[in-house]
């Protein structure tokens, strides 16, 4: 059964082989079965799932179900879920509990999924192997010495797992491609406004958005539909009608024009990896598309562009956790300062103080013109590239990452070294476009991922070429052996 | 050696909107602690802010009161420092792009003076929550029901060159501020407050002297006191030999001091960008043009208005205009009365003479305006003097009851009974014989003396006029 996908188990919900509260015991069981090896996720909601699922059977029974009524879901732990603990996979918030919910979980909740608990991750989404979790790091299921990506690890790994037959997560700078390249899954980043963060803890404002991990795109278009949307609580949410992403899926894709960034094939990309995406292109060929080479000039400027803005925006954004209101506070605080200091050096870990620091000494005075305008300026540029790239061609094609998963402890001392493994998926945030990441092979075993980059509010045509793929392959079908 | 003052003033001006500035929550002054911070004023994780449209219409209002640009598109920055107070760990603000730009004012000295005063920008921002050191023993207790309350920030050019000047410009500001009703202006809840950047150079030096930036006046009679005592000490550094440091002074009106609260040295560096939670505020010629249509009758305008309208001297229509409570109070008493000036005259002496005595403004006035017309009404058709009405507003004002009961009640109804006076005046010419014999030598200025006794024997409630009228006649037939 967890190897059906979501269109597949609602279709049996909906014909009644199993009711929702079988299917969340089912997948509640596997949970309690790898989460001790895997460490996806921070909290399981065994008791309010069934209670969930029980309402999604009454709503089957009366014939009012939707798509979703009765899918079991895991949610990233940096959505707010109204009386159940949210994290963010931070020492600093192991004691808090929102009380409301993002509007991601509460659109997914009333189109009737059952979360069954929240997923590990990077410390407030910073980090790239999910490695930085105050909760300890996750395995990537396909070989459990190698990282499962990040931040939004523990989604990837769970799906992967098939823990859940889907997950959301968040993707700053490519924190949901990565790990779905790493862990074999199909991940989907929407464009910049199209979801919601309302209730979704910020790390670079500018930058996150809210998405999904699935095993197929068809999958995909099911939960964006529900995800997407105007949200008056969210002011960066943009007001443009939601098309039905399913509707297109099937629309041919003879004719397509691929474009293919040169500086995506860099010396820094193995030639494995290479070859994987050129088969992946052959595929498309044969359906009917053509390849057309295209040139992306500021794509090197993305990384260091990327370590300006988001810490910059994320030193601001993690000052409320102070120890004052919410969170964790420091043992017997001195003074002011004191407590300041303390709660918030005991309270976040090192990748997290990194990157505050960093943001705080480019945002400061005599610096900021230098570092933070400097990077707008460019931002602004890596855009341009983008918007002179889709005057030529209907999508770009091209790897999510160098190499498939590494080993944990690899690059964890070497924060560089890692923040060059989102070299590819990073100037998609900073443009703010719509990417996928979609399994296209395996080497040695280890899953790869082909990045499919849109234009703006193109989700609907980056799922249906998705899905016309994965009509011809079955990489997304491979499940690892646990 | 002579000096010059130079002043510049920042006005934090509350808006009178329904809720906070980027949440739902109420304003009100005067709520339980807390009770009026919802979970985004409390800068719990995830949530955003989202701009108050009202607030963005009351900045445009006042940016056409003072004749400034409005910009067409401006931008929220977050002004970064950690304060408990300070929920979020920054302040949303208004940094390199206000909404209000360049304008200026008329401020008018009370000797009549006139001067212009430039206004360098105006923008919006959310306040900050309130920490209460008192009530918590060795603990700090933070209130953050006024944390998200909309600001709007009005700093002026260092234009004024006295304290007089200063309040002259902050009453201006204010007076405009309550004019076109985005804010209520009370300064005892913090409603309106000023921070004055001073600074003092030898007169007719071009270049500025070094300033001090003074916090904490929250009232036209500290300002004044405040910047005079910065002046004095300023002077007598440099005249001592001594240089003035760039730092931030704060007043004390218990000790009616000024002390430093941190030189520019240990000023914060607060790391502006623009906040990303928030678009840029595009404002389109068509909102402007929609809010000119909707603006209210400025105080110079209603001066001229009432001067034309009313034919009253400019002195008396300034004074009218001063506050619009006042002017409104003005013209709810003109319907109802025709005397333009007896009006004016009873405002201005009478009404402001007790408000001021009892410390109140117009809008808390004892004697409501429709109370104030019955008793102008009485004088006008003469039921009663001008002399008696002062005893019956004290009345009214008292609350004793209107003009008309107490008039009845008291018996200060004027006597127009002919024959009744006449009476009264055959018994003093009776009585007053040696005085008789004056007049009739010539001695005519005693025809106020026989008024006078007729006034005092009727009680006051004897007609002047008419008094005047039959003494005469006696005197003049005997």
């Amino acid at each position: 059964m967890h190897k059906k996908s979501l269109t597949e188990l609602s279709e049996g919900l909906k014909q009644g082989q199993y009711s929702s509260v079988e299917l969340t015991q089912y997948f509640i069981d596997r949970i309690n079965t790898y989460q001790p090896t895997l460490n996806a996720l921070i909290t399981v909601t065994e008791e309010s799932a069934l209670q969930e699922a029980k309402q999604a059977d009454e709503l089957i029974k009366s014939g009012d179900a939707g798509d979703l009524t009765g899918i079991p879901i895991i949610h990233k732990d940096i959505f707010c879920t109204k009386g159940i603990k949210t994290t963010c996979a931070s020492k600093m918030l192991d004691n808090f509990i929102a009380p409301y919910s993002s509007t991601v979980t509460q659109n997914l909740e009333s189109a009737g999924m059952v979360m069954l608990g929240k997923a590990n991750m990077d410390e407030f989404a910073m980090g790239s192997s999910n490695e930085t979790s105050y909760y300890g790091a996750v395995k990537n299921p396909w070989q459990l010495d190698k990282v499962p990506g990040g931040s939004s690890g523990g989604s990837a790994a769970a799906v992967a797992a098939k823990l859940a037959p889907v997950s959301t997560g968040t993707d700053t700078g490519g924190s949901i491609r990565q790990p779905a390249a790493l862990c074999g899954v199909t991940g989907l980043k929407p464009t910049y406004g199209r979801i919601s963060r309302f209730g979704m803890i910020a790390f670079a404002s500018s930058l996150d958005q809210a998405g999904t991990f699935t095993s197929s795109a068809e999958d995909a278009a099911k939960l964006l539909q529900v995800m997407a949307g105007f949200d008056e609580r969210d002011s960066t949410s943009i007001d443009k009608p939601v098309p039905d992403y399913s509707a297109t899926l099937n629309d041919s894709v003879a004719g397509l024009k691929i474009g293919l960034p040169k500086q995506y094939f860099d010396p820094g990309l193995d030639p494995l990896m290479a070859e994987k995406i050129e088969q992946a292109l052959d595929a498309y060929k044969k359906m009917g598309a053509s390849i057309i080479d295209i040139d992306l000039p500021h794509t090197d400027q993305s990384i260091p562009v990327y370590y300006v803005v988001a810490p910059a925006e994320c030193s601001s954004n993690l000052s409320r956790f102070d120890g004052v209101r919410y969170g964790y506070r420091c043992q017997q605080p001195k003074d002011l300062d004191d407590l300041y200091k303390r709660s918030r050096s005991e309270g976040f870990g090192e990748e997290v103080k990194r990157r505050i620091m960093i943001g705080a000494y480019t945002l400061s005075a005599g610096y900021y013109d230098a570092y933070y305008i400097k990077a707008q300026k460019l931002r602004r540029l890596i855009s341009e590239d983008f918007k002179q790239a889709f005057s030529k061609v209907d999508v770009i094609m091209g790897p999510v990452t160098p190499t498939t998963a590494f080993n944990i402890g690899e690059k964890l001392d070497d924060p560089v070294s890692m923040y060059l493994s989102d070299i590819y998926t990073i100037a998609v945030n900073l443009a703010g476009l719509p990417g996928l990441s979609i399994p296209a092979g395996f080497i040695d075993d280890m899953p790869m991922g082909l990045q499919l980059i849109g234009n703006y509010f193109e989700e609907g045509k980056l799922l249906n070429i998705a899905h016309q793929y994965q009509q011809v392959t079955d990489f997304h079908r491979q499940t690892p052996n646990l | 050696m002579e000096w010059e003052s130079v002043i510049g003033l920042e006005i934090h001006t509350q808006l009178a909107t329904k809720s906070k500035i980027f949440s739902g929550a109420s304003i009100a002054f005067g709520a339980e602690p807390n009770t009026q911070a919802c979970n985004i004023d409390l800068g719990m994780p995830g949530v955003l802010p989202v701009l108050n449209q009202q607030a963005v219409k009351m900045a445009i209002k006042f940016g056409l009161a003072v004749d400034a640009e409005i910009t067409p598109r401006s931008i929220f920055a977050r002004k970064n420092y950690f304060y408990p107070d300070l929920p979020k760990g920054y302040q949303i603000s208004q940094f390199e792009l206000p909404v209000v730009g360049k304008g200026i004012i008329e401020i008018e000295m009370t000797d009549g003076e006139k001067k212009l005063i430039n206004i360098t920008r105006a923008h919006l921002e959310e306040d900050a929550g309130k920490s209460l050191h008192e009530d918590f023993d060795g603990m700090t207790g933070i209130d953050l029901n006024r944390a998200g309350t909309p600001l709007l920030e009005i700093v002026s050019e260092p234009d004024m060159r006295s304290a007089k000047e200063a309040v002259a410009y902050m009453k201006k500001i204010h007076q405009i501020v309550k004019y076109i009703g985005i804010s209520d202006g009370n300064m005892q809840e913090g409603s309106f407050r000023c921070d004055a950047n001073v600074s003092v150079r030898p007169k007719g030096q071009e270049a500025l002297g070094t300033r001090a930036e003074l916090k904490n006046l929250n009232s036209f009679k500290f300002i004044e006191k405040a910047i005079n005592l910065e002046i004095e000490r300023q002077i007598d550094i440099i005249e001592s030999g001594g240089k003035i440091v760039q730092e931030t002074r704060l007043y004390d009106a218990d000790k009616h001091e000024t002390r430093s609260m941190r030189s520019k040295e240990e000023a914060n560096d607060y790391r502006y960008f623009p906040d990303p939670d928030l678009l840029p505020l595009v404002i389109e010629t068509e909102d402007i043009e929609d809010i000119k249509q909707q603006m209210p009758e400025l105080p110079n305008a209603k001066k001229l208005r009432f001067m034309e309208q009313f034919s009253l001297k400019e002195y008396d229509a300034y004074l009218l205009t001063s506050s619009i409570e006042l002017a409104d109070y003005y013209e709810k008493v003109k319907t109802q009365v025709n005397d333009a000036k007896l009006i004016a005259n009873w405002l201005i002496g009478e009404l402001s003479g007790a408000l001021n005595k009892n410390n109140l403004d117009v809008k808390q006035s004892p004697i409501s305006a429709d109370q104030l017309s019955e008793l102008l009404k009485r004088i006008e058709d003469k039921t009663i003097s001008g002399k008696i009405a002062k005893k019956v507003f004290e009345s009214i004002w008292n609350g004793e009851g209107n003009a008309d009961e107490i008039i009845e009640k008291q018996g200060l109804k004027q006597i127009t009974d002919t024959g009744a006076l006449e009476k009264m005046v055959d018994e003093i010419i009776a009585n007053n014989s040696k005085q008789v014999e004056q007049y009739k030598n010539g001695q005519t200025k005693l025809l106020g003396y026989f008024v006078g006794q007729a006034m005092k024997a009727s009680k006051g409630k004897g007609n002047p006029q008419e008094l005047n009228k039959i003494i005469k006649a006696k005197l003049d037939s005997l």
